[in-house]
This record gives C-alpha cells, structure tokens and sequence, in this order.
C-alpha cells in the first residue's frame, strides 16, 4: 500500500493510526537511537585520546574533525569554537543547543516527540524518557560529565537501553511498533555507515597487505563505537584485522548494529508497513532500497575495498536516506491543511444550503 | 507531635469540629498523621513530588518562550467526606445538572422558560456564549451536558453551596485519578482501613458517556470516539493525553482532522477514517474557523457543519456556555424548580444582579464589602475581592458596573471552609481555605464519581483556589460509611 493519504479507509473502531502520531513514534525512536551512537563514538574516542602520547593541536584537529563531519555539523560548530580539540567536539556535540544532532538535543527531542503523543506509549517509556529530560536539564548533568565523561556517556546509553528495553516489553505489536522499529534500524544502519567511514582514509590500499603499520587500537575503538569488539573477537577469535572489521561490520548477519543485519531489519518492517510480500517492491525508493540488500549478497569485502568503500558508504546512506523520504511520503505526510480555501469550502457550502432552503 | 497546636480559628474546619475535637470520619486520618515525624512526612511529600515530576504530571506555565513544567502542587492530607454528605451533594448534583441540560434543550428550541417570564428573556437572548444559530439544532438523546465539574464550597455554617457550574470543558479530573494514586502510595495501610469508595472508574465511564452520545444515524455501530486538544502547548495537555490513554481513544489535534461532504475524517497512516464523537477540549469559538473565530487554527473548518448535519457529536454540545454565564447562575434555583418542580438540594451562594437597579444600588454601596465577578470570567480573573481590594480597584471596577451592568454579579463573601494543610515554613499542618470539585457525566443516567477535586488555598487567608494563583490540590476521600 503506497497509499493515497486522502482515500477513505474502510471505518476500524480499534488501531488506526495518526499519520502525525506515526511521524512521532518514528522520530521519538531515531532520536534515541542517534544519542546512545553519538555517546557512545564520543566515549570511545575520547577512552582512545588516553592511549596516545600527547597530541599537539594539529593531531588533535586530524583526530577530531573526521568524528565532528560524522555526526555534527561542522559549520556551527567552528561558529563557537575556534579549534577542534577533545574539550570543544565534545562539548559541542553533547550539550550544544544550536547543534540539532548533539546529545541533549536529540533527547529532547525524542522527549518532545514522547510528549506529543502521550497517549499512546507506555508510562513506562515516558518515563525513561522524562528521567533523561530532567537529568539534562539539571544541573547535576554537567557535573557529571565534567567529573568524568564516561560515566556521563555511561548514563546517556543505559537510558535508551532502557527505553529500548521497555518498548519491547510494554509496547504492542502493532502498526506503531513497526514505526518504531524501522526508524531504530535506519538510524542504526545509517550510524554504522558513519563509524566506519570515520577509518576509510587510513585503510591500507591493499587488501592482502594485513597486519601492516595500522594502529591496532584505532580498528578497536571502531569496533567499540559500534559496541561490536566482543562481537568481532567471538566470531572471529583472531586479531583485528582492518578488512576483517570492515566485513564484520558491513556483512554480518547477525550481529545487532552491523549494517547488513539492520538493513534486513529495515527490509522487513518495510514490508509489514507497506503491507507487501516479501520480495515485492512498489515504488522506486523501494526498489532501489531491495536492490542494494539483494547485491549485499553478493558482495565480497575485496570487491568493496578495490571500489572504495567510502563510495559503498554513501551509496548506503543516499538509499536510506531515500527510504525516510519514502516513509514521511506514504504514512505522515498528508499535504498539510491550506486553512483559507478549506474555510471558503465550508462557507460556500453553507451559503448554498441556505440558498436552497430559501428556494 | 504535628497538629497539636493546630487552631481552627473562627472558620468551618472540614476536619475539627467546634470542641476542637475532630470528627469521626475524620479520625483515622488524624491518627496515622500524628503518628508521622516532620522528616518522615517530607520524605513522603519527596517521593510524590518526584513521582509526578518524572511521570510528566504537570501543567505549563509560560513566563518565557520555553515554558516551565511545573507539578501542581499537592497536599498529602487527604479531604474526607462521611456518605451522609456525599449523599446530599451527589443528589443535590445531579438535580442541577438534570435542570440545566432541561434549560439548554428549552432555550435552543422552544424557549418555554423564557415565554413564561421565569427568566427574563433579555438575560438568554443577549449572554456572550449563547449560539443564537443553532437553534432548532437537535443534539443526540437531548444530551448537552456530557460532563460537568461543579465548583461547591461550605461556609461557616458548614452547608454546601454551588459557586460555579462548569459546563463547557470543566478540567481537573486527570489530577483527582492521579492524586488518588499518589496517596495509595504513600499511604497504603491507612488508604485500606478507612474504607474510602474507589475513583478509578472515571475513565470507563467518561468513555461511556462519550459513546452513549453517538449520533442517531449511526445507529448501533460502534462509534470512533476522540479527544480534540489545542495541543501539546496548552496548559491542560497532560490531561488531554492522561484522559486519552486512559480511554484507548486517539488524541487529536485540529490538523489531524479534515471534513468533507458534511463528515469528519481524521488522517491516519492508511488514509481517512471516519470520526464520530468527539470529546473537545476546545472552547466553542475555536472549534470551526469558517463559522467561529476565522483566526483559530486550532479548529477544523466544516466541523459545525457536520455537527449540524448530525453526523458528529460534540462532548460537551455547543451553546452549553450560556448556562455558565454568572448571570443565568442567579437563576438556576428557579430553572431547578421551573422543570422539576423541586426545590434545589444544594443552595446557590446569595448574589445580585448589576443589571437589575435595585441590586445595582446595593452593589455600588457596597463594594467594599462584596465579591464582584464578571459574567464570562474563569480561572478566578476578572473579580474583585472588595474586603481586600484597594481603592483604587474598587474604583475601577464602579466604573466598569455603571458601562456594563450586564457584565457583573455580586457575592458576600463566603470565608470558604479550612482544612489542615502542610506549611513547609511551619512543618505542621495549619487551615487553609478549600473548595471541591465533583465531576459528573451524563450518559444512559447521569453519576457523579465518588471524589472530585479538592483545590487548597496555599497562600496563607487566600482565597483564591485556582492552579494558575497559587492554589495546590488534595485527594478527596468519600467514605463507605460515616466514619
């Protein structure tokens, strides 16, 4: 159902859906989700700062700016900083108001999101996400993150643990849950996409060329911004190796954030919205998005790095990015109300009435 | 030990009677209260506050732009009334309100009261809420009054009055369900031995009156109910959201909905789907923008029209604000007996009318001595408390009597009855004035939920109940028996 928004449903007394109440729950879910990624990269990353020997500014500048492009956006955040360092990316991508994407916005939002549609989740939930909220906003908040910001991120990442947690065992399995599902998976997959194309510039050129001059604990850290390092080493139970990181976290079936399994995730809470057959693809958005899975398939990691994978990257992220197009389009865009002329409808509609009584 | 030197004064204490002594229904509570430390009664009051805090039990204050949310804030000494009381109010409402849903079908159709000179026709004919255009608009089962949130007090005499009948979109049950919540919490053993009669059926039965309401040409089907808010920027949206999920029904915004050929649909995710009766929480003028207030962005062009057309009901009907006109409340004891030929259980608190001379004299005598209120005003704005008031406002107000005498009522006074209720500067308990609100539905038969809203005067002598000045809330109790 690439539905029409304006045809007439058939009457059902029991889980219809707002299309505004749809948008809500699946930007309430992405905005939990980008916040516990985002936490989690700036923790690991500044867990990493510790095992360098001091960096001059420059250094500093090269490690952080690839982490602010991947999440941030770079030009408000040199409108208040004047260097990229630990303290300034940070700082800017946690707490900073005028940075929609930092840690506190996107809690407050998901919180703002949870507001608007009150009604319709558990208090459970709400209250994961007031909790949050009221931490934020206190006081206390910067405290922590001053005194260590581990236990800061720590914080950030039990609370949508939590919330994850509770939406699966407080929320019904309806059409509300999908749309909560499909946006954790798209932001999932989409962040891992960014993780990954954090290192794409100092992987070797060569494939077979292993065990070279890469810095070991950078691959870690990429393996931990993804909460992937136990992962990794249980399937692999071997050394890290850049293209093995790389293909763990492309192609695996079945671990939670790589970007195959999300995908599928995607592929399949697509299909129970759209209402379609596995398999069957309508629009082109959907159709581009099946290819891209199907090919996954097929795919070697060495085709992907003789090809560039910072261009797979993008192709991945351009096809999700559509698939949000296509979702807003067919379940919660409806063309908003233009209230002048539905106003003239209705006031000519009466004067007619009127005429025909008096006639 | 708390209490020990508490003095009820020279006012009607809801909990001690004139030996000082308190009353038997009251003696449980009195009990388990004394029996509390200062550091175990802040403990409490802690947990709950959090509670409400984290559960988003708050309303909205708009000082800035970004909106503070604050709880309301809430007394844990429950308000307790014997069944004997509860009896009288319960009857004494539903008679009222019996009347007043008679007086609203008179008025928008054939005007009865009004040939018979019980009224004069003036005081209908020119009141600010009454929709002069639908008459002869027959609204399902002869029901305008769904819900309704009388405001009733007791003076030092004890007796209840009805100061306020709230009949467009009363508020505050959200906070009786949770008050009541809050204290089974925080009081559990105490909450079971005083046999206190249970609140929770609120929602269900909200649900039922809104079905009961649906329009005639639907028949049977079951009907798609939902509740239309301003938004999650309006004060009362906990409420609205509290209230929706309580009864399983969507929450609706005025952009979520859309009419066409006379029918309203809300948008959903598989198209439009049709909405039968809707619980607004929107007042009258912001509800259709092509009949009403043009500028309203709240409301749904082409909603009256369905309405109109019987193809949607509204909770409450549009028009009931006429019978909410303080003016029209001077003449409720007469609509009471006009239709059922019965005198009215629960008083009306004495008042004179600025439009009738006689009274208008008296009032501009007296306004020092008297509470003058404006005729369309809630929300405890637009009055004027004359013992209290400066010169300068009584002024103020003579001049806005003698231009629109129409506009405006007077009241003695009533010292409102006291309660014992926390001071934090005093950690102990001192009087404090109260008033109750009950909350009453209208469907197959009219009920009244056992409790209400009891609002406090947080302000030492206040007055002044409301949320928005300072007031706070208690859990009301209504008991199996008399003690």
């Amino acid at each position: 159902m690439t539905s029409s928004l304006s045809a007439i449903a058939p009457r059902r007394s029991a889980n219809v859906m707002l299309s505004r109440v749809a948008n809500s729950l699946y930007w309430m879910s992405r905005y939990i989700e980008r916040a516990e990624n985002i936490s989690r990269l700036l923790d690991v990353n500044l867990q990493l700062m510790l095992d360098f020997v001091p960096l001059d500014d420059q250094q500093l500048k090269e490690h952080w700016l690839p982490i602010l492009r991947s999440a941030g956006d770079e030009e408000t955040f040199f409108k208040h900083y004047e260097t990229a360092n630990s303290q300034s990316v940070t700082e800017f991508m946690t707490f900073h108001e005028e940075n929609p994407n930092s840690v506190l916005s996107c809690l407050f939002a998901a919180r703002e999101n949870a507001r608007q549609i009150r009604d319709q989740i558990s208090l459970e939930m709400f209250e994961v996400l007031n909790d949050c909220y009221l931490f934020l906003k206190s006081k206390g908040a910067r405290d922590v993150w001053n005194m260590g910001a581990h236990d800061f991120y720590e914080q950030i990442k039990k609370y949508s643990q939590l919330f994850q947690g509770l939406t699966d065992s407080t929320f019904p399995r309806n059409e509300g849950y999908e749309f909560i599902q499909f946006g954790k998976f798209l932001e999932r997959a989409d962040k891992t996409t960014r993780i990954l194309d954090l290192k794409y510039h100092i992987l070797l050129p060569q494939v077979s060329d292993v065990g070279g001059a890469v810095d070991a604990a950078q691959w870690q850290a990429v393996l931990r911004s993804a909460s992937a390092l136990e992962g990794y080493r249980n399937f692999h139970v071997a050394d890290i190796v850049p293209w093995k990181v790389v293909e763990f976290l492309l192609f695996s079936e079945e671990f939670p954030r790589a970007i195959r399994f999300c995908l599928q995730r995607v592929d399949n809470f697509l299909h129970l919205l759209a209402g379609t057959n596995k398999g069957e693809y309508r629009s082109e958005a959907e159709r581009a998005f099946g290819r891209m899975l199907s090919d996954m398939n097929f795919m070697r990691i060495e085709d992907i790095m003789n090809s560039g994978l910072h261009q797979y990257l993008e192709t991945i992220q351009t096809a999700l990015d559509h698939m949000d197009d296509f979702i807003h389009q067919a379940f919660m865009e409806h063309p908003p109300t233009d209230m002048a002329a539905e106003i003239r409808l209705h006031q000519q509609e009466t004067q007619q009435q009127q005429q025909g009584l008096a006639a | 030990m708390l209490l020990d030197s508490y003095d009820k004064e020279n006012f009607f204490d809801e909990m001690f009677g004139e030996d000082a002594k308190a009353h038997p229904h009251y003696q449980k509570v009195l009990e388990r209260f004394q029996r509390l430390t200062t550091a175990e009664y802040r403990q409490k009051q802690t947990a709950v506050d959090l509670a409400f805090m984290r559960g988003g039990v708050t309303f909205t204050v708009y000082n800035d732009n970004q909106g503070t949310e604050r709880i309301f804030p809430f007394d844990l000494m429950p308000r307790v009334i014997p069944a004997k009381e509860w009896d009288l109010i319960e009857r004494g409402l539903i008679q009222r309100i019996t009347a007043l849903n008679m007086f609203l079908d008179d008025i928008y159709h054939e005007q009865k009261i009004l040939r018979d000179r019980v009224i004069p026709p003036h005081y209908v004919l020119n009141a600010k809420h009454f929709r002069r255009e639908f008459m002869g608009c027959d609204v399902p089962k002869g029901i305008y009054i769904h819900i309704c949130g009388t405001d009733l007090i007791r003076g030092r005499d004890g007796g209840y009055l009805v100061l306020e009948d709230n009949l467009r979109c009363p508020s505050g049950a959200s906070y009786m369900l949770e008050n009541r919540a809050a204290l089974k919490r925080a009081f559990p053993n105490l909450y079971q031995s005083a046999r206190v009669k249970p609140v929770d059926s609120y929602a269900a039965d909200l649900r039922k009156a809104l079905q009961y309401a649906v329009p005639q040409s639907l028949g049977n089907e079951q009907p798609n109910v939902v509740l239309l808010t301003p938004g999650v920027y309006n004060s009362a949206y906990f409420e609205h959201a509290f209230l929706a999920r309580q009864m399983g029904i969507p929450i609706v915004e005025g952009r979520d909905l859309i009419v066409r050929d006379a029918r309203v649909y809300m948008r959903t995710t598989a198209g439009l789907v049709p909405v039968d009766v809707i619980y607004r929480r929107v007042d009258d003028d912001f509800l259709d923008p092509s009949v009403f207030r043009s500028d309203s962005l709240l409301g749904v062009p082409g909603l009256v029209s369905a309405y109109r057309a019987g193809n949607v009901s509204l909770a409450n009907a549009i028009g009931t604000g006429v019978a909410d006109d303080k003016v029209i409340y001077y003449f409720v004891p007469r609509i009471i007996k006009y239709y059922l030929g019965e005198e009215p259980i629960l008083p009306n608190v004495e008042t004179f009318l600025a439009s009738e001379p006689k009274d208008c004299a008296y009032i501009l005598e007296n306004l020092n001595k008297l509470v003058v209120k404006s005729a369309n005003e809630a929300g405890g704005y637009g009055m004027l408390m004359g013992p209290w008031a400066t010169q300068e406002e009584i002024e103020e107000f003579r001049k806005m009597i003698i231009a629109n005498p129409r506009n405006f009522i007077g009241q003695p006074p009533i010292s409102l009855s006291r309660h014992p209720t926390w001071v934090s500067e005093q950690e102990d308990f001192e009087g404090r004035h109260v008033d109750l609100r009950p909350y009453v539905l209208y469907g197959d038969k009219i009920t009244v939920n056992p409790g209400g809203l009891t609002r406090v005067a947080l302000r030492k002598g206040s007055l002044v109940v409301n949320s928005s000045q300072g007031g706070g809330s208690k859990d009301t109790w209504v008991l199996h028996g008399d003690d």
